[in-house]
C-alpha cells in the first residue's frame, strides 16, 4: 500500500478545502441555515406535527442528508475532474499508485470534507430549532456511509464529465429534486397512496428515512431496508468505479 | 549490460483506428542521454506515455530498470520521473506544496532537503512560497522538471523541455540535464529542436509513422551520414557546367556565380584535388572556396522524407 501516496493526495484536497473555504463550508451552511429559519421557525411553527415530531426538528435530517449528498457529489466529482481538466491528472497516473489507493485518497477527502459540514449543519440546526438524536453512533455512522457513497458517485461523475456543465448537471437536475421528494419536508406517510408507492423507487427516500431514525427513532421504512439500499448503492458505485479503472475509461487512451 | 529501459514489439492502435506505434523496439542505455526524433504525429510522445504509464499499452513489452510497466507497475514507475510537453500545473498551489505533492504520490516520505536542494538547483529557491499561476513559462517549465525530480527517479523522459522557453532558460535546462546525467539519472528527450539533440545527445532515435527508423550514436550517425560540401566562389560565372564535368557531383548556382562539390565523408578518397585539377584543365578558376559538413537537423529531414 503506498500510504505516502495517500497521504499527499488527501493533503492535498483537504487543503483546497480550507483556502475556499467560503464557497466549500460556509456557503452550504449559510444556504441550509435559511432553510431552517424560513421552513423551521418561520413556517414551521404555524404547521402541526409529524409523527409528534415539530416540524422544525421533523426537516433537520432531511436538510443535512440534501446538504451532504450535493456536497459529497461536488466534491468528489471536483476532486478528480479538476486535475483531468488542467491536465496534471498526467502525474497520477504515472505514479507508482494503485487505483485503490487514487480513489482512497480522492473520496476520502471529500467524504472527510462532508462528515465536517454535515456536523457544522447539525450544529447549526440547533441554534434555530430545538431537536434530540435517539441514536448518535448510528447518525454518525450513516453520516460517514452517505458521505462515502455519494463521493464514490461524485468520483464517477467527475471521471464521466467532460465539461463543467455536465458537473453540474447530476446535483442539480438529479440528486437535489429526489432530495426534495424523498421526505425531505414531509413524511412519505403523508402523500396519496400512489405517491408513496412511487416514492420507493426514489434511492434518497431511503438515506432521509434512515437518517431520521437515527434522530426520532422513527422512518417511512426501516432502518434495515435504508441501509441495504445505501450499500447497494455504494457497491453499484465501486463497480463503476472498478470498470472506470480496468478499461481507463475518460483516463487512459 | 542491461538496458535501463527495454522495449520489445511495442505497437499502440487508438480507438479510432489510427496506428501511432508499430512495433517498436528499443534498448535505453543506462546514463545515457537519448533524444528521440521525429516530426509531429511521429509517435514520440505516445511512446513516452506508453512507458510512463498515461497511455494503455497495445500489444508487445516494455521493462524500466526490469520491471515490466503492466504486471509490475509500481516498481517500473517508481524509477520514472516524466516532464509532459504541456505545461499542466496546479495554478493555486504554490510551489513548495506542488513538489512536495509529487514526492509523496510517488511514495517518498517528506524530505524537505531534497526538495530545497532541486528548487534550488533550478533557481526556484526564492520562488517557493509563490503560487505557481504567478510564475512565467520558463519558470513554470522548471517547477515541472522539479516535480519530475521530487522522487528521485532513475529514468527522466523530457518531453518537448525546449518548447516556448527562451533561449538563455534552454541553456540553462541543458546544463541541468548534463548535470543529471553526470549524476547518474538516464535522459530520454524528445525534441524539435535538432540543434538540441545535436548538443546534447549521446544517442539519437529517429521515429516516423509509428516506425522506429534508425538508433545511432550521435557521432556516428553525423559521420555515416553527414555530408561535407565544397563551395567554389568562381572568378567568372558559368552560363552552364562544360560537359565533360557532367560525371562529377557538381551543382552550379542559379546566378552561376557558385559550384558546389558534395562528397562522401567515409570515403578515404574525397576526389577534391582531381576535381580542382579538371577545373584548372577547362579553364574555370575560383576565387574563394569554403567547405561545410551537414548538420543533424538535414540529415533527419532527409531521413523522414525517405519513402518506406
Amino acid at each position: 500500500m503506498n500510504l505516502h501516496a495517500i497521504r499527499a493526495i488527501y493533503h492535498f484536497e483537504l487543503a483546497r478545502t480550507w483556502r475556499t473555504v467560503l464557497q466549500s463550508i460556509a456557503s452550504p451552511v449559510i444556504t441550509t441555515s435559511l432553510y431552517f429559519i424560513v421552513f423551521g421557525s418561520a413556517i414551521g411553527s404555524r404547521m402541526t406535527q409529524i409523527d409528534g415530531i415539530s416540524y422544525g426538528a421533523f426537516i433537520v435530517p432531511g436538510l443535512i442528508m440534501l446538504a451532504i449528498l450535493t456536497e459529497s457529489i461536488s466534491n468528489a466529482s471536483f476532486g478528480i475532474y479538476m486535475p483531468k481538466w488542467s491536465g496534471t491528472i498526467y502525474e497520477v497516473l504515472s505514479a507508482p499508485i494503485s487505483p485503490v489507493e487514487i480513489v482512497i485518497g480522492y473520496v476520502g477527502a471529500a467524504a472527510t470534507k462532508s462528515v465536517i459540514l454535515g456536523l457544522i449543519i447539525l450544529a447549526t440546526a440547533r441554534l434555530f430549532v430545538p431537536f434530540t438524536i435517539a441514536h448518535p453512533f448510528v447518525m454518525i455512522a450513516f453520516l460517514a456511509l452517505t458521505a462515502v457513497t455519494f463521493c464514490l458517485f461524485g468520483f464517477v461523475i467527475g471521471i464521466w464529465a467532460d465539461g463543467w456543465e455536465k458537473m453540474q448537471i447530476v446535483p442539480m437536475m438529479i440528486v437535489t429534486p429526489l432530495t426534495f421528494l424523498g421526505g425531505s419536508f414531509y413524511s412519505i406517510s403523508m402523500l396519496p397512496p400512489i405517491w408513496q408507492k412511487i416514492t420507493l423507487f426514489n434511492p434518497v427516500g431511503y438515506l432521509v428515512s434512515g437518517f431520521r431514525w437515527a434522530f426520532y427513532d422513527k422512518s417511512d421504512v426501516s432502518v434495515g431496508v435504508s441501509l441495504a439500499a445505501t450499500f447497494g448503492f455504494m457497491l453499484l458505485c465501486l463497480a463503476a468505479i472498478t470498470w472506470i479503472f480496468k478499461t481507463g475509461y475518460k483516463l487512459k487512451t | 549490460m542491461q538496458p535501463i529501459i527495454s522495449v520489445r514489439g511495442l505497437s499502440k492502435t487508438y480507438a479510432g483506428g489510427f496506428q501511432a506505434l508499430k512495433s517498436i523496439d528499443l534498448d535505453i542505455r543506462k546514463g545515457e542521454i537519448f533524444a528521440l526524433l521525429g516530426p509531429n504525429g511521429a509517435g514520440k510522445t505516445t511512446l513516452i506515455s506508453i512507458i510512463c504509464g498515461i497511455v494503455n499499452p497495445g500489444s508487445g513489452q516494455v521493462l524500466a530498470d526490469g520491471h515490466d510497466i503492466v504486471a509490475d507497475y509500481r516498481a517500473a514507475r517508481g524509477k520514472i520521473g516524466l516532464v509532459p510537453q504541456e505545461l499542466s500545473t496546479d495554478a493555486f498551489e504554490s510551489v513548495w506544496d506542488t513538489v512536495k505533492f509529487s514526492r509523496g504520490l510517488f511514495g517518498k516520505p517528506p524530505n524537505p532537503a531534497y526538495i530545497e536542494k532541486i528548487l534550488r538547483q533550478l533557481s526556484l529557491w526564492d520562488k517557493k512560497a509563490e503560487k505557481i499561476m504567478a510564475l512565467s513559462g520558463g519558470m513554470k517549465r522548471r517547477v515541472m522538471i522539479a516535480k519530475a525530480l521530487s522522487h528521485e527517479p532513475q529514468i527522466l523522459f523530457l518531453d518537448e523541455p525546449s518548447a516556448g522557453v527562451d533561449v538563455e532558460l534552454r541553456r540553462d535546462m541543458w546544463q541541468m540535464v548534463r548535470g543529471l546525467r553526470d549524476s547518474g539519472v538516464t535522459i530520454i528527450l524528445t525534441t524539435h529542436y535538432i540543434e538540441e539533440a545535436e548538443e546534447m545527445a549521446d544517442r539519437i532515435g529517429v521515429i516516423s509513422a509509428g516506425q522506429l527508423i534508425l538508433v545511432e550514436d550521435k557521432d556516428v550517425l553525423m559521420r555515416k551520414l553527414g555530408k561535407k560540401q565544397l563551395t567554389l566562389h568562381l572568378q567568372e560565372p558559368l552560363t552552364a557546367l562544360p560537359k565533360e564535368l557532367a560525371d562529377e557531383p557538381l551543382e552550379l548556382s542559379a546566378d552561376g556565380a557558385e559550384l558546389v562539390y558534395t562528397f562522401d565523408t567515409q570515403s578515404q578518397e574525397t576526389g577534391i584535388a582531381e576535381l580542382l585539377r579538371r577545373l584548372a584543365k577547362h579553364g574555370i578558376d575560383f576565387k574563394d572556396l569554403q567547405t561545410s559538413q551537414s548538420s543533424l537537423e538535414e540529415i533527419f529531414v532527409s531521413l523522414v522524407r525517405t519513402p518506406r
